[in-house]
C-alpha cells in the first residue's frame, strides 16, 4: 500500500495528540498512513503517560539543535557503519530512541509507531491476522485452470481468484474485520480452525468471528451450487471435530492423579513433575501391553486350561521368587499349549489332549471356535512390540521437535529472564526458593557472559585432564569389576544348580530362595555404584551443570547396559543353550521366573533407597548436620531406574505374559511412595534443569538402549534359540519363528494363489538386504534435512542483519524529522523573542 | 450466576478446552451470596488474588490487569475474563498466544514495548523481595544491557512484541512453564 509520503512542514504534525496503543483508532501499518491520519485529525486527543513527556514539555524550549544534528550528520549515508563504532562517541546517550533530548512531538510520534502498537490493540491483531490469512489463501489456492479465464494476451494477470472477492472490489469503507471474516470463510475448515486457535483475542471475540465466518459460509453454501461431496466432507469434518472434543473432555474427566500431580508441581515445579509424568507414560505402555497379551494369550488359555501334573501348595515365598505355585500357572510360558484350541472338543476329548503332542487338527474340528495358540503367541508378541516401537518413535520425534532449537546459544540471558518463571509453582516457600534460584543463576550467568574466562595455564589444563581421566578410570574400572563379578557369580550359581539337580532336592523352598541371590546382588550394585559415580563427579568439579548431568547419565547408563548384557548372556547363552544340565524341563519358564525376581528385587531396593536415601538422610542432615536444606531429588537417577525396570519388563514379556501386570502394580505403588517421599523429604534441584531437553533425552533412552535392546534379545530368542521340547507353545519346532513360517506354508498349501505372497514374505523377512536398503534411504533423508537446517540458520542471520539496517534507517528518519521540526520552530522563536524584547 | 457453563454453548467450550465446570465452581466460590444471583458479576482484584494459584505469584497483579475488561482498568474480572485467563494459561494455548500474553504481562507501563524500566521491574519480580537475592544496581545495568544486546534486533533500545516472540521461540521450556492448572 504505497502512498506518497508528504513531508510538508506545514502539516500540524507536531501538534497532534498522542494515542494510547490500546485505542482502537490508533492502529497503523505504515508511516504514511499515520502521517495522513495525523494531518486529518489535527486536534489533540487524550494524553498518554510517558515519564519523559512531562519533562519534555518543560524542556520544550531547550532543544539543542546542534547536539541533535551531529548524530544525524553521522547517519547520513553511513548505513554500513557498525553499531559499536557509532555509539562509542555517544556514550552518554544510552537509548537512541527514548533519550531525553527528544521533543514531546517526537515522543508522541515514537509512541504511536506500528512496531509499538502491534500486538497491543485488537485492531492491530485483526490487521496482522488479515495479512496472514491472505498469505495463507494465496498459498493454498491452486493455480486456476487456463480454460476458466478469457483469452488474455498476458498470462501474468491471471490471478489466483482473489479478484473474485466481491468485498475487496467494492471499496475502502469495509473494515479490516469484515475482510478478515471474508478471508476466514475462504479458507478450508482445518486452516480456519487453526487460525482461530492461534489468534490472541478474547474468546468472546473469537466466537464472534467464527459465527460470522460460518454464517457467511452457510449463506454461500446454500446459494452456490457446491458439489455434494465437499459438503459431505464439511459435515464429516465437523462431526469428527465434535467427537474428538467430547473424547478429550472424557479423557480430562478421568483425571488420573491430576490432584497429586498438581500438588507436586505446585511445590517443586516442572522438573520434578517430569519424573512423575514419565512414570505415567510408562504406566500407559504397560497397560497397553497387558491388555494385548491378556486378551489374546492369557484369556484364551485360561479358559482352556491344559491338564498338568500335580499342583503345588501355595506358600508365601512365591510372591518373592515367582516359582513354586506360580510356575505352573498361566503366568509363565510353560503353561501354554502348542495346539489349536477348540471349544467344542473339550468335553469330548478331555484327558486325551495331553497325549496329542503334535496334533494340529482333531477329528471334531469346528471352524468357528478354533484358536491357533502357537501362532497367536508368536503374532501377539510380535505385534505388541511393533506397536510399542511405533508409539515410542512417534513420541520421541514429537518431543525432539518440541525441544530442538536451531540457535540456542545466543540469547542465554534473555531466555533466562523471559522464560524461567514457572507459573505452576504455588506454594509460598517454593516461590521464594525459585526466586532465590533464579537470582543466583542470573548472577552466575552474568559473570560467565561478561567476564572472559581466565585462561588456564598448561599446567592447570594438564591437571584437569588428569583428574578427569582418573575419575573416568575409576568409573569404568568399577563397572568392569562389577560386571565380571556378576559373570562369575552367575556361573557359580549355574554350577551350583547343576550340582543340586544331580542330587535330590531336600528342601525345595530353600532351593528356590537361594535363587534370589543373583537378583539381590545385581540390585545392590545398581544402588551403590551410582553413589560412587557421584563421588567421582564431585571430585572432578565440573563448571557447567548440564555437562555434569550428561556425564552422570552416561556413566549410569553404561553400568546398566553392561549389567543387562551379562545377564542376557547368562540366560540365553548358558541356561537356554543347555537346559538339560540343570534338569530344566522348561528353560523359558525359568528365565521368566528370573526376570520376575529381578523386577521384584529392583522394586524392593528402590523402596529401601527411598527410605534410607531420602527419609533417613533428611533426618540425619537436619538433626546431626544441622543443615537447613533438605536433600535434593535426583531426577536423572530416578528416571534411569524406571527405564531399567521397563527394560526388564520388555525382556520378560515373551517368557511371562503376565509380567506387564506385575509392572503395572509396581508402578502404581511406586507413584504413591515416591510422591509422599518427595513431599516430605526433598526439595527441588537448585541447578537449572532444562525440562524439555531432559524429557527428550529420557524418551530417547527409553527407545534406543532400552526398547531396542529388549527387542533385539527377543528377536534373537525367537530366531535362533531352540525352544524347549516339552513345554510351551513352540514345543517341537526348531525355532519359535517356525510357527509363522509353518502357517504361511499351510496357507500356501490350502490356497496355491497365495504362493506369491508366501515367497515375498520369505524373501523380505529373511533377506538382510532389505534392512540395509531401508537404513541407507533413512540416512540420506536425514542428511538432506540437516542441510536444510543449515540453510535456515544462514537465512536467520541474514534477516537479522537486514532488520538492524532497517532500524538504522528509522533512527535516521526520526533525527531528520526532529531537526526539521527544530528548524521550523527556531525562526518562530526568534520572532517571538524579538516581539517580547521590544 | 448469569453465565453458567452450560449457557456458553458447545462451541465455546471446545474453544476454551479447559474444564469450564471446574472453573465455574472455583469462580463462584469467590462470590458472595447476593452476587451469585446477578448476571455477569465482576469480581474485584483483591478477591481474585485470594485464589491459591495466584496468591504467591509475583506477576499476579499484572495478570489481573491484562485479562480485565473493565473500563476503570482496576483489574476486576468477570467469569468470561477468568475463562480467558485459564485458556491462555492452559495446555492447549499455542506458543503464539502464550507469548502474546506474556509480553503484555511483562509490559509494566503498558506502552507496547519492554523498555529498561519494564525489564528492571521484571527482574526484580523474578528475584524476589529480599535484599540478598536482588541484583545490585551495577549488575542490573549489565543484565539489561546484555538482554537488549541479545534480543533487540532493530536496535531501538526496547524489545517489541516480535523481538520478544523471537526470543521465546528459542526456548522450548516456555510453553510448559507458562501454565496454570486449576
Amino acid at each position: 500500500m504505497a502512498r506518497n509520503v508528504n513531508f510538508d512542514l506545514n502539516h500540524p504534525l507536531v501538534e497532534a495528540g498522542l494515542e494510547s496503543p490500546i485505542d482502537e483508532e490508533g492502529v497503523h501499518d505504515s508511516f504514511s498512513q499515520l502521517i495522513a491520519e495525523q494531518s486529518q485529525n489535527g486536534g489533540p486527543s487524550e494524553a498518554f503517560e510517558l515519564q519523559q513527556l512531562q519533562r519534555d514539555l518543560d524542556e520544550e524550549g531547550r532543544d539543542d539543535v546542534g547536539y541533535l544534528s551531529s548524530p544525524g550528520h553521522e547517519f547520513r549515508g553511513s548505513r554500513q557503519v557498525r553499531r559499536d563504532m557509532e555509539w562509542e562517541d555517544d556514550e552518554t546517550q544510552t537509548d537512541p530512541l527514548i533519550g531525553e533530548r527528544w521533543s514531546s512531538a517526537t515522543m508522541k510520534v515514537l509512541s504511536s509507531m506500528p512496531s509499538r502498537t502491534i500486538g497491543r490493540s485488537r485492531g492491530a491483531i485483526i490487521s496482522q491476522y488479515y495479512n496472514r490469512t491472505m498469505q495463507l489463501r494465496r498459498r493454498r489456492q491452486s493455480r486456476p485452470a487456463i480454460r476458466d479465464f478469457s483469452r488474455s494476451a498476458r498470462p501474468s494477470i491471471r490471478g489466483y481468484g482473489m479478484e473474485a472477492d466481491s468485498i475487496d472490489a467494492e471499496g475502502t469503507e469495509v473494515s479490516k474485520r469484515e475482510r478478515l471474516v471474508n478471508n476466514l470463510q475462504n479458507l478450508s475448515v482445518s486452516d480456519r480452525v487453526r487460525m482461530l486457535r492461534a489468534m490472541p483475542l478474547s474468546v468472546a471475540e473469537k466466537s464472534d468471528l467464527r459465527m460470522l465466518a460460518l454464517q457467511k459460509e452457510k449463506r454461500t453454501l446454500s446459494s452456490s451450487k457446491l458439489p455434494c461431496c465437499s459438503r459431505l466432507k464439511y459435515y464429516i469434518i465437523i462431526a469428527a471435530r465434535q467427537s474428538w472434543y467430547s473424547w478429550l473432555s472424557f479423557l480430562h474427566s478421568l483425571q488420573l492423579w491430576q490432584v497429586a500431580l498438581k500438588r507436586v508441581s505446585g511445590r517443586f515445579g516442572t522438573g520434578v513433575l517430569s519424573y512423575f509424568l514419565f512414570l505415567k507414560t510408562l504406566l500407559f505402555f504397560n497397560i497397553f501391553l497387558f491388555l494385548v497379551t491378556g486378551a489374546f494369550l492369557v484369556l484364551p488359555q485360561a479358559v482352556h486350561p491344559p491338564v498338568l501334573p500335580a499342583e503345588r501348595n501355595f506358600s508365601g515365598l512365591e510372591l518373592l521368587t515367582g516359582a513354586g505355585y506360580f510356575s505352573d500357572t498361566v503366568m509363565y510360558y510353560g503353561y501354554y499349549c502348542n495346539y489349536t484350541l477348540h471349544k467344542s472338543c473339550r468335553d469330548d476329548v478331555g484327558g486325551q489332549n495331553v497325549s496329542v503332542s503334535n496334533g494340529t487338527r482333531l477329528d471334531c474340528v469346528s471352524k468357528h471356535h478354533s484358536y491357533n495358540m502357537p501362532l497367536a503367541y508368536f503374532f501377539t508378541i510380535g505385534v505388541a512390540f511393533f506397536i510399542t516401537c511405533i508409539i515410542l518413535v512417534y513420541s520421541m520425534s514429537k518431543s525432539f521437535g518440541q525441544s530442538f532449537r536451531i540457535d540456542n546459544s545466543h540469547s542465554i540471558l534473555a531466555i533466562k529472564v523471559f522464560c524461567s518463571w514457572d507459573f505452576k509453582v504455588i506454594k509460598k516457600t517454593s516461590v521464594r526458593l525459585m526466586s532465590e534460584n533464579i537470582g543466583t543463576q542470573l548472577k552466575e550467568l552474568l559473570a560467565e557472559v561478561n567476564h572472559k574466562n581466565v585462561k588456564n595455564t598448561a599446567c592447570q589444563k594438564l591437571w584437569r585432564l588428569l583428574v578427569h581421566g582418573l575419575a573416568w578410570a575409576i568409573c569404568i574400572a568399577s563397572t568392569a569389576a562389577c560386571v565380571t563379578a556378576i559373570y562369575y557369580f552367575s556361573d557359580h550359581m549355574h554350577q551350583n544348580l547343576q550340582q543340586r539337580s544331580r542330587s535330590t532336592i531336600k528342601d525345595p523352598l530353600l532351593f528356590e530362595a537361594s535363587l534370589l541371590a543373583l537378583p539381590v546382588m545385581v540390585s545392590l550394585i545398581n544402588l551403590l555404584l551410582p553413589g560412587l559415580f557421584n563421588l567421582a563427579a564431585w571430585m572432578e568439579d565440573y563448571e557447567s551443570p548440564s555437562v555434569r548431568t550428561y556425564v552422570a547419565i552416561g556413566r549410569n547408563l553404561l553400568l546398566k547396559v553392561c549389567v543387562l548384557g551379562v545377564l542376557c548372556y547368562h540366560w540365553l547363552g548358558r541356561v537356554a543353550a543347555d537346559p538339560a544340565s540343570i534338569k530344566l524341563k522348561c528353560w523359558e519358564s525359568f528365565v521368566g521366573q528370573e526376570l520376575y525376581r529381578f523386577l521384584l528385587m529392583e522394586f524392593i531396593f528402590t523402596l529401601l533407597d527411598t527410605l534410607f536415601g531420602e527419609f533417613l538422610w533428611r533426618l540425619f542432615s537436619e538433626r546431626v548436620l544441622k543443615r537447613r536444606r533438605k536433600p535434593v531429588f535426583d531426577i536423572a537417577r530416578n528416571v534411569l531406574e524406571l527405564i531399567y525396570g521397563q527394560t526388564l519388563a520388555w525382556l520378560g514379556v515373551l517368557f511371562t505374559p503376565l509380567l506387564p501386570a506385575v509392572q503395572i502394580i509396581k508402578l502404581l505403588l511406586l507413584f504413591y511412595i515416591k510422591k509422599s517421599s518427595v513431599m516430605m523429604n526433598c526439595q527441588a534441584p537448585r541447578k537449572p534443569y532444562r525440562v524439555s531437553q531432559m524429557t527428550t533425552i529420557f524418551i530417547t533412552l527409553l527407545c534406543f538402549p532400552s526398547f531396542l535392546g529388549a527387542s533385539v534379545c527377543v528377536t534373537y530368542t525367537m530366531w535362533s534359540i531352540t525352544p524347549s521340547s516339552s513345554c510351551g507353545p513352540f514345543r517341537e519346532l526348531k525355532t519359535m519363528f517356525q510357527a509363522g513360517k509353518r502357517w504361511v506354508e499351510e496357507l500356501e498349501k490350502d490356497n496355491p494363489n497365495l504362493s506369491l505372497l508366501a515367497r515375498a514374505h520369505a524373501y523380505l523377512v529373511e533377506n538382510p538386504l532389505f534392512l540395509f536398503l531401508g537404513a541407507g534411504i533413512f540416512l540420506i533423508v536425514i542428511y538432506f534435512h540437516s542441510q536444510v537446517v543449515d540453510g535456515q540458520r544462514k537465512i536467520i542471520n541474514l534477516l537479522q542483519e537486514q532488520i538492524e539496517n532497517e532500524g538504522e534507517d528509522k533512527k535516521f528518519l526520526i533525527t531528520r524529522l526532529q531537526s526539521i521540526h527544530e528548524q521550523k520552530r527556531t525562526p518562530a522563536r526568534r520572532l517571538t523573542s524579538q516581539d517580547s524584547g521590544c | 450466576m448469569g453465565t453458567t457453563a452450560s449457557q456458553l454453548g458447545k462451541d465455546l467450550l471446545s474453544e476454551y478446552q479447559v474444564s469450564a465446570q471446574n472453573a465455574h465452581k472455583r469462580f463462584t466460590e469467590l462470590l458472595t451470596k447476593d452476587e451469585k444471583d446477578l448476571p455477569n458479576t465482576r469480581v474485584s482484584m483483591e478477591r481474585v488474588l485470594t485464589l491459591p494459584e495466584l496468591k504467591s505469584n509475583p506477576f499476579r497483579k499484572r495478570i489481573c490487569y491484562v485479562f480485565s475488561t473493565s473500563e476503570q482498568k482496576d483489574g476486576s474480572l468477570t467469569f468470561e475474563d477468568f475463562l480467558d485467563l485459564l485458556s491462555a494459561f492452559s495446555d492447549s494455548a499455542t506458543l503464539e498466544i502464550k507469548s502474546h500474553y506474556a509480553f503484555r504481562i511483562f509490559d509494566f507501563d503498558d506502552d507496547g514495548t519492554l523498555d529498561c524500566g519494564d525489564l528492571e521491574k521484571l527482574v526484580n519480580c523474578l528475584t524476589g523481595e529480599t535484599d540478598e537475592t536482588r541484583l545490585t544496581t551495577e549488575e542490573m545495568r549489565q543484565l539489561i544491557n546484555n538482554i537488549l544486546e541479545e534480543s533487540d534486533i532493530d536496535k531501538d533500545g526496547t524489545v517489541n512484541l516480535s523481538e520478544f516472540q523471537h526470543v521465546i521461540s528459542r526456548s522450548p521450556d516456555f510453553v510448559s512453564s507458562f501454565k496454570i492448572v486449576l
